[in-house]
This record gives structure tokens, C-alpha cells and sequence, in this order.
């Protein structure tokens, strides 16, 4: 029992992750209909921008610690979403503008993804680094089941952007015109929504939570490499089409799927068996339900 | 006369000169491997074409019906022909590899096309980004298997083929793998423009252009699918088989989502739907490899961004939806290429 409890609060920590990354790939696809394949390494980049602000912020600076994690979180997501919009500016805007088939611009948004990798490789080499402890962490001990303080805080952190964003979508005017884009491309620009700036917008959104999830990741597992944003960032794109892709609930839903069937695998059989297990149980999933959990099946007019 | 036999003739004259050039060695063992890595990459580039160009789906995980093409005929081949920790002495003389060679890498592709239901049989109801999904999905279950599977090596990979080549080459002095590679990639160019132009092929196109349009206008698009799946798969596990033989190694990281990605960017680089297209840029993107080789980690930020300008400016590709003979019309007078 305590162990399943414990394995609970793992599966909630790692779908988080997931759940952060798949909910940037949602927005972009809900509103462009683009798989944004450069994610899982914009999340990567971020990982990095946190580990350069809170070295600058702890060791050049000498700030105490919370302070540095206070001024790293808004500066990690400010800047990684730069890194979003400029690839949106550079290579997706003007693919767009001429009207270039929609997988030519999945296949931009792939060579992206190597270039910042690669990049990073180039620059700052192969090794490994480590992130500095930002705050200390305290391991709490409750009828067996053991947390820390940083756990508690990347569930509650992936919570509290999950509703920022469904409270985003639902209920503000630019949700309401992202919602708008995603329903007719054509007719939005007619009604006075401005179209880039919208799509702007979601770049900010989505990049920037992908800079957040890479801070809490930096925090939580503090090795940083340039491959670290490939497989995740996969893993979260497929999270986030279970949970039917579009739709800010299913990227949510399907993170914490994924997490907490990768953590039960781990659990109870051999970890090599993770990814076999993990992506039948989604093919599985997507073979009974075509569109995901939350995707809405689209009639289709001749 | 000429324009009826011109094609035959000049692949008979490319790969005949390819051949004597090897058997010469005035061509050094490097120049022979990229040749042979290009029949490769021409023979995936096409097979994906069929299902991401003529079909219109999005199929992201080729590698992965590589990766079942290679182990299956590798194994096949060490447990039948070659000496072996594994597998113990050789079932049958290995005097008759070079016989049995080709139906090696047959069974491979032939294994890879049914791993290729893996994807087509979900492909009945779901489509588009969620297939994409699917198939890389399926690409990460196919490595995660074979790396679980410990009396083949698991991932450390599993090695023992360049034994078959060397019965080969004792049996008859001539280099085997060049040739096999050579005639393989021409079966598959054939095959793929066969398929294509037949009336069963049409259907294929028709599903690209509108899939409830064509299943209203009596064409059966899940029998179509099925067979256009199987026929992609098991071309790529050819290609696998070929891939496995000429480095005479085979482990299950070499078919992650990056050769996946390789494959993907030959076919977009050559234009959707076009057969020459896709031979035309494998070749220039194995070259291209090649050349930027000295440059090293730098060589991956170079092609991305290379791609990225030839997408800002040649958003179809090098052919887009065209073949060689709609291009230059005067080519017409002097080949006919079924």
C-alpha cells in the first residue's frame, strides 16, 4: 500500500514533465494545426537557460537561494520563449505565408529541433552539466511514504499552469480567438483578429511553460545534456495526441497517463521494459479510441 | 529500339562499370560503402514516398520496418550459413550462401512487411497526426523488443554477417555486396513504378486525394492500405537487410527516430510523389553526408539549416509532385520506363 502510494506520488512527478511539454504541443496544433517537433528541444534549451541564470544568479550575483529561484523561474520562461517565437518568426511564419503544404512545415519544425541540439552540442560541448541546488530539500516522512518539497512543488506547478491555461483558453478574449483560428483559418483574419499576433501569443504560452518544465526538470534530475530534450519531447507528443491533440484537458490527461504508466512499469518489472510497455498501452489506446480521449472525431465534407 | 531498350542498357552500363571498377579496386573501400549506403537510402527514400507521397499519410517510424528487414535476415543468415556463439556450427554448407543470399534478405523484407499490419491495421479508422503517432509509436516498440531480447544481443547489437560475404566471395571472385545492393535498389525502383502505374495503384493516389471520395467511388481503401503499408514495410526491411549486410553489424540503436527523421527529410527533399525525385535526393543527401563529414557535430546544424533554406524557397522540393520526364520532356524521346 505505501508502496503504491509512493509510486503514485513518482508517477505524478514524472507525468508533470509530460504534462508541461505536451500542453505547448496542444496549443501550437490546436491553433495551427502544426506538430511543433522543435518542443521537446525548446524544453531542453530552457533546461539550459535555467542552469546559465541560476549559475549568473548564485555565483557571479552571490544571491541567497530562493531569491535566485524567484528571479530564475520568470527570467527561464521570458527567455525560452524568445527562443519559441524566433523559430515561429524565422521558420514558421513565412513557410505560412506561402501557403506551403502543412508537413513541409512539420519537417522545418524537425530540422529546428537538430539545429538546437546540435547547436548546443557545438557550443557547449558534449559534457555533462550539473545544476546548482537552488533551495534545500527537505524530505518529508508520512506512514512510510516519503516526498520532498521539490516534488510537491512540480505537481502543484504543473496543476496551477493547467488551469492558468484552461482559464486562458476558456475565458479570455485572446482565447477566445485562439479557439476561433483553430475553428476557421480563413474567416478570423476577416473578423479584425489579428491572425500572427495571436499565434505569437501561443508561442509565448507554450514555450514559455516548456522553459518552466525544463527549470523544475534541471531541479529535479540536475544533469543537463543536449539530448535530453529528443526523447521526452517524443514521449510528450504522443502524450499529448492520447489525450486528443488540440484539446488543453487531454494534454493534461495524457501526461500523467504516460507518467504513471512508465512509473508502474518501472515498478513492477524490468525498466528496460518501459518504453515497450508504455507505447503498446498507447497504441492500444489510440486503436479503441482514433482520435484520443478528448479529441473530437471531425466529419469530414465531400 | 533505342528508347525501348535505352534504360536497360544504361543500368546495365552504370552497374557493370560499378562492378568492374570493385572487382578492379580501383575504387577504394570507402567510394564502394557510400555507393552501397546510397542503393540503401534510394531504396528507403522510395518506399516511404509510397505511403507519405502517393498515400498522404504521415509515417514517421521507417526505421523501425528496417529494423525487423535487418535482424531477420541477419539471423537468418548467421543461424543458417555461418559459425556462430549463438546458433553453433552452420545448418547447411555455407557453399550455398550465395544462392540463398537474396532469399535472406527477401524473407527480411517479407518479416517487415507484416510488421508493417502493426501499423496499417489501426490505419482502418484512425488518420492523419494520430497514424503519424501510431507508426512512431511502433518504431520505439520495435527497438524496445529487440533490445529485451538478450540471446541476440539485446543492445549491444548482434554481428557475425560478414562471414556469409566472405563464403560468397570464395565461392565466385567477384564483390558480392556492391552487386546485390545494385540489383536490389533496381527491383525496388521497378516494382515501386509497377505498383504505382497499375490500376490497383490509382486507388492510391485516390486515397491521397479524398479517402471518403474514393471508398464512394468503389475503391476498397482498407485492402488498398494494407497492401501499400505491407509493400512500404517490407521494401525498408529489403533496404534493412542490404543496411545490415554491408556493415556486417546490426544493433537496434542505428533505427531510432533520428534514421527515421534522415528518411523523412530524402523523401520531402525530393518532392512528394515523384519516383526520381526520391532516387535523385538520395542520392545529393548521401553525398552531402559525406562531403560535410570533416565538419563533424557542426555537420548536423549545416543540413538542418540547408534544409530549412531549400523549404523557404523550394517549399515542394527539389521535383515536387514531378518526374524527370515532365520536367524535361525532351528526356521522353530517347527512355520508356515502366
Amino acid at each position: 500500500m505505501e508502496n503504491l502510494v509512493q509510486n503514485i506520488i513518482n508517477a505524478l512527478q514524472w507525468g508533470s514533465f509530460y504534462a508541461l511539454i505536451a500542453l505547448g504541443y496542444t496549443l501550437v496544433y490546436g491553433v495551427l494545426t502544426l506538430i511543433n517537433f522543435a518542443h521537446g528541444d525548446v524544453f531542453m534549451v530552457g533546461a539550459y537557460i535555467a542552469f546559465f541564470s541560476a549559475t549568473f544568479l548564485l555565483t557571479t550575483l552571490g544571491l541567497p537561494g530562493w531569491i535566485a529561484l524567484a528571479l530564475c523561474i520568470p527570467l527561464t520562461m521570458i527567455l525560452t520563449a524568445m527562443v519559441g517565437v524566433t523559430l515561429e518568426r524565422i521558420a514558421y511564419r513565412p513557410l505560412r505565408n506561402k501557403g506551403a503544404h502543412r508537413l513541409y512545415v512539420v519537417i522545418t519544425a524537425l530540422m529546428c529541433g537538430l539545429i538546437l541540439e546540435h547547436a548546443n552540442l557545438a557550443i557547449f560541448g558534449a559534457s555533462r552539466k550539473a545544476f546548482p541546488p537552488l533551495i534545500a530539500e527537505h524530505v518529508y516522512t508520512i506512514g512510510g511514504v516519503t516526498f520532498t518539497n521539490l516534488k510537491i512543488a512540480v505537481i502543484a506547478t504543473a496543476f496551477l499552469a493547467f488551469m492558468f491555461l484552461h482559464w486562458m483558453v476558456t475565458k479570455t478574449r485572446v482565447g477566445m480567438a485562439m479557439r476561433a483560428i483553430s475553428y476557421d483559418k480563413f474567416a478570423v483574419p476577416l473578423l479584425g483578429i489579428p491572425l500572427d499576433q495571436i499565434i505569437v501569443v501561443t508561442f509565448i504560452l507554450g514555450s514559455g511553460f516548456a522553459g518552466l518544465a525544463g527549470l523544475l526538470f534541471a531541479m529535479s534530475y540536475p544533469v543537463l545534456e543536449p539530448y535530453m530534450g529528443a526523447l521526452i519531447g517524443w514521449k510528450a507528443f504522443i502524450a499529448a495526441v492520447v489525450g486528443g491533440i488540440g484539446d488543453i484537458r487531454g494534454a493534461f490527461l495524457g501526461g500523467f497517463l504516460l507518467g504513471t504508466v512508465e512509473i508502474m512499469v518501472v515498478a513492477f518489472f524490468p525498466s528496460t521494459y518501459r518504453d515497450l510497455i508504455a507505447f503498446t498501452v498507447l497504441l492500444v489506446i489510440l486503436t479503441w479510441k482514433p482520435t484520443g480521449l478528448f479529441g473530437i472525431a471531425k466529419t469530414t465534407k465531400i | 529500339m533505342l528508347r525501348r531498350y535505352s534504360v536497360h542498357l544504361s543500368l546495365a552500363t552504370v552497374g557493370g562499370l560499378i562492378i568492374y571498377l570493385a572487382h578492379q579496386e580501383y575504387l577504394s573501400l570507402y567510394i564502394m560503402s557510400v555507393l552501397m549506403f546510397m542503393g540503401v537510402n534510394i531504396i528507403l527514400s522510395t518506399s516511404l514516398n509510397l505511403v507519405n507521397g502517393y498515400m498522404g499519410e504521415f509515417s514517421c517510424g521507417h526505421a523501425g520496418f528496417m529494423c525487423v528487414g535487418a535482424y531477420v535476415s541477419s539471423l537468418l543468415g548467421v543461424w543458417l550459413f555461418a559459425n556462430d556463439k549463438v546458433f553453433g556450427a552452420p545448418l547447411l554448407n555455407p557453399k550455398y550462401t550465395l544462392y540463398a543470399f537474396p532469399l535472406l534478405i527477401l524473407v527480411g523484407g517479407i518479416a517487415a512487411a507484416f510488421a508493417g499490419l502493426l501499423v496499417a491495421i489501426p490505419s482502418y479508422k484512425t488518420r492523419g497526426d494520430y497514424l503519424a503517432i501510431i507508426t512512431l509509436a511502433s518504431n520505439y516498440i520495435i527497438i524496445s523488443v529487440i533490445e529485451n531480447i538478450g540471446a541476440i544481443g539485446g543492445s549491444r547489437g548482434f554481428m557475425g554477417m560478414k562471414q556469409l560475404i566472405s563464403a560468397m566471395e570464395k565461392r565466385v571472385d567477384l564483390p558480392w555486396m556492391p552487386i546485390w545492393v545494385f540489383l536490389f535498389t533496381v527491383f525496388c525502383i521497378w516494382l515501386m513504378r509497377r505498383y504505382i502505374s497499375s490500376t490497383f495503384g490509382k486507388g492510391v493516389t485516390a486515397i491521397c486525394q479524398d479517402e471518403v471520395a474514393a471508398e464512394i467511388m468503389s475503391v476498397n481503401t482498407n485492402k488498398i492500405k494494407t497492401i501499400t503499408f505491407m509493400v512500404s514495410s517490407g521494401m525498408a526491411g529489403i533496404a534493412g537487410g542490404l543496411f545490415a549486410y554491408i556493415l556486417g553489424y546490426v544493433n537496434p540503436g542505428s533505427f531510432n527516430i533520428l534514421k527515421s527523421t534522415e528518411v523523412l527529410v530524402m523523401v520531402y527533399l525530393g518532392g512528394m510523389a515523384s519516383l526520381s525525385g526520391s532516387v535523385l535526393s538520395a542520392i545529393l543527401f548521401t553525398i552531402l553526408l559525406e562531403l560535410l563529414r570533416p565538419l563533424q557535430i557542426i555537420k548536423w546544424i549545416v543540413i538542418p539549416l540547408l534544409l530549412i533554406i531549400l523549404m523557404q524557397f523550394r517549399p515542394e522540393g527539389i521535383m515536387g509532385n514531378r518526374e524527370l520526364g515532365d520536367i524535361f520532356p525532351k528526356l521522353k524521346k530517347f527512355y520508356r520506363f515502366k
